[in-house]
């Protein structure tokens, strides 16, 4: 982009201005002391220039909206054509609360669902389960089986809005639950749209809701993107997750560098599952999280979106421009927020969703002010919404597409992003793989020691958190209002459980819980007998998510983990 | 237990919740404290918590749960210990924890609740000021 001649005068310049200008003044009126390094501690040059980005070519590494590499966006119009959806991720106490809460945020301008389930749920309990004491209803929605389902879901426009479900081990039980749902709506498959996570790689680096070894989970996930290939064309079967690896403590290098060989991973067993790349590499979906350090987010996700187009296209040989794209749902760091001063997090939240705005997110979450203390009431959870449409409707920052594309810093970020990036996936290549690499712990250990290093970078001073260690207000905590989940719920769920039990059709249940057992245990991992059909019929036979996942536990075993501190 | 015994201490993650941050955050920086410390890993009942604290003879235990089940968890942790007479342990906690909740959880017995923000190095001074066995007390570090 740049002639060589230019450059070299711009070099010459360079020169002469620190010499000239910048020496005394600096003598004069030295730089603060505090290190000036991202918030994943990577250091910050003073200024940068064309002199950084030397090579930048528009065409090969930026390219236009809507193509190939997609730097700029994986839309020609980017939000100039549709917002982002606001999918403000909620569930609290039952179903019927749960739902409330969804009523209540669609009817001021939420855009798509997100369910948070209850810790049972997601470990695949039921509330009766003595595992399940102290934690129904308590981060996310008691759901036990597709009754309550039907609950949570009872009146949403379904075939309208696109739903995505936070669930990993269990994905497929919940997603086998919602299609059961939308089918007595008389919603037909191919119009039912939305997301499952089910990236369960992830569990085992950073969120640790895992269930059974790695290999069975990857058949189960595997078992997931075959039928949603061939059943449910609007669904995105996956959604690999860097927040959590983020939350977990990782840098956004590390985040993006491990998401992307986490993608590498499912790509590579769906092949191997006998599908072509070109059927199932469209409806991979990804997720990450929006930290506090604006440019190291937006040139994590431009990054991001570049180095998946050139995997895909290159290394896979993928031939459809869809199959290339990196389709993003986004969160603000629940890490960030803080329990001091909790008003402060709105500010946070702010800047954070700007900067998904900012990197091309399709979707995004918002955190509320008060989740360092508990679950979101709902004027938290409005104000978090309500923050999303401030910067879609009045800031000014949707109006052009990619606006910091040619900023020498940010595209001097972005390029380091991806080449660090294509560092680590060498690495873990040289491993033999993302799924050897986690039974080494090298992931794990990576994330922990960045977690440690920030806590002391903070601890020293060299990061400031605004009420936590600078401004401190004196007066310690000044009380907000909580969110309180209700204790009496669990012994609603187990009644609801008993009842379920004694009504549902006894023989039906046998049967479908055979059915699914006998699947489980075939020797053939990527037998032509999917799971998902299985799971399907248990869930219309009223199995709940504890017996489903007792059943595949009996047959799979469970995962422990190394300690890695 | 010689008069240079360490400070033993157990961290725990009772609770179904896998945010393990934290808690191994805590585990690193009283290992480099000079505690000797035991990392119970994810969703210990309280009963696992209170049997691994007997079998490893710990002084001290800190508690991190992140799901909302705190009242319970931490609660049942202190009745068990209680019932072994193990009561003369140190009790922390930590976690996403609402201040209304940290005057019932110290009545049941926790030393102090520490929430998100606390420093480890306070952390660290309050485990040493006040672990109550004397074979830890004999040796301040």
């Amino acid at each position: 982009m740049y002639d060589r001649e230019a450059l070299d005068r711009l070099d010459r310049e360079r020169k002469r201005w620190e010499a000239e200008t910048l020496g005394p003044f600096t003598r004069e009126s030295p730089e603060r002391t505090t290190p000036f390094t991202t918030v994943s501690g990577k250091p910050i040059q003073r200024l940068y220039t064309p002199l950084d980005v030397p090579q930048m070519d528009h065409a090969r590494d930026l390219g236009f909206p809507g193509e190939y590499p997609f730097t700029r966006g994986v839309y020609p119009t980017m939000h100039r054509g549709r917002f982002w959806t606001m999918r403000m991720y909620s569930g609290y106490g039952s179903p019927e609360e749960t739902n409330r809460r969804y009523k209540f945020l669609l009817g001021q301008g939420q855009t798509g669902l997100s369910v948070a389930f209850h810790l049972p749920t997601l470990m695949g309990y039921d509330s009766d389960h003595p595992m399940a004491a102290g934690e129904v209803g308590k981060a996310g929605a008691s759901i036990d089986s597709v009754e309550d389902m039907e609950v949570l879901l009872e009146g949403l426009p379904l075939g309208d809005v696109t739903t995505s479900m936070t669930i990993t081990s269990t994905a497929a039980v919940a997603w086998a639950m919602y299609i059961a749902v939308c089918e007595r709506m008389g919603i037909p498959h191919a119009r039912i749209g939305g997301t499952i996570q089910n990236d369960i790689l992830k569990e085992y680096i950073a969120q640790k809701e895992f269930i059974f070894p790695i290999r069975p989970s990857l058949r189960l996930v595997t078992d997931t993107i075959v039928f949603g290939s061939r059943h449910l064309p609007r669904w995105n079967t996956i959604s690999i997750s860097g927040y959590h690896i983020r939350e977990a403590g990782a840098t956004a290098l590390q985040e993006m560098a491990f998401t992307i060989a986490d993608g590498v991973t499912y790509v590579e067993e769906a092949i191997r599952a006998g599908l072509d790349v070109d059927d199932f590499a469209p409806r991979l979906s990804f997720f990450f999280d929006l930290h506090n350090d604006l440019f190291e987010e937006i040139a994590k996700f431009r990054a991001a979106r570049r180095l998946w187009a050139r995997l895909m296209r290159e290394r896979f040989k993928a031939k459809n421009p869809r199959s290339w794209m990196l389709r993003t749902h986004s969160q603000t760091a629940g890490v960030s927020l803080t329990a001091q001063q909790p008003y402060v997090n709105i500010a946070r939240v702010a800047l954070q969703a700007l900067a998904g705005v900012l990197g091309g997110a399709q979707s995004m979450h918002t955190n509320s002010m008060d989740e360092a203390l508990a679950l979101p009431t709902q004027d938290a959870a409005l104000i978090a919404l309500r923050t999303q449409q401030v910067i879609a409707h009045e800031s000014g920052v949707t109006n052009t597409i990619d606006p910091l594309a040619g900023s020498y810093f940010v595209e001097k970020l972005t390029n380091e992003m991806e080449e660090g990036a294509v560092e680590y996936l060498r690495r873990i290549d040289e491993m033999g793989g993302m799924v050897r690499a986690i039974e080494m712990g090298f992931p794990q250990q990576e994330i922990a020691d960045s977690a440690y290093q920030y806590q002391r970078a903070v601890e020293r001073g060299d990061k400031v958190i605004v009420g936590v260690n600078m401004f401190e207000d004196p007066e310690e905590r000044r009380p907000i209002p909580i969110l309180i989940i209700d204790e009496e719920l669990r012994g609603r769920q187990v009644a609801r459980l008993a009842r379920l039990r004694k009504t549902r059709d006894k023989d039906r249940w046998q049967e479908a819980m055979d059915a699914l057992r006998a699947a489980a245990v075939g020797r053939d991992p990527w037998g032509k007998d999917l799971l998902m059909p299985k799971i399907l019929g248990a869930v219309r036979a009223r199995a709940t998510v504890g017996e489903i996942v007792g059943a595949l536990r009996e047959v799979w075993g469970e995962h422990t983990e190394p300690s890695i501190i | 237990m010689g008069e240079d015994r360490k400070i033993r201490i157990l961290v725990a993650k009772p609770g179904l919740d896998g945010h393990d941050r934290g808690a191994k955050v805590i585990a690193r920086a009283l290992r480099d404290a000079g505690m000797e410390v035991i990392y119970s890993g994810l969703r210990q009942t309280p009963e696992m918590i209170v049997s691994a604290a007997l079998q490893e003879d710990v002084d001290a235990i800190g508690m991190s749960c992140l799901s909302g089940a705190h009242m319970h968890l931490f609660t049942r942790v202190m009745e068990l210990l209680r019932e072994k007479n193990a009561g003369d342990i140190l009790v922390v906690g930590g976690g996403i924890i609402p201040d209304e909740d940290i005057p019932k959880l110290k009545e049941a017995g926790l030393a102090a609740v520490f929430t998100p923000g606390s420093s480890t190095q306070d952390i660290i001074a309050f485990v040493k000021a006040n672990v109550k066995r004397p074979a830890a007390m004999s040796n301040e570090q």
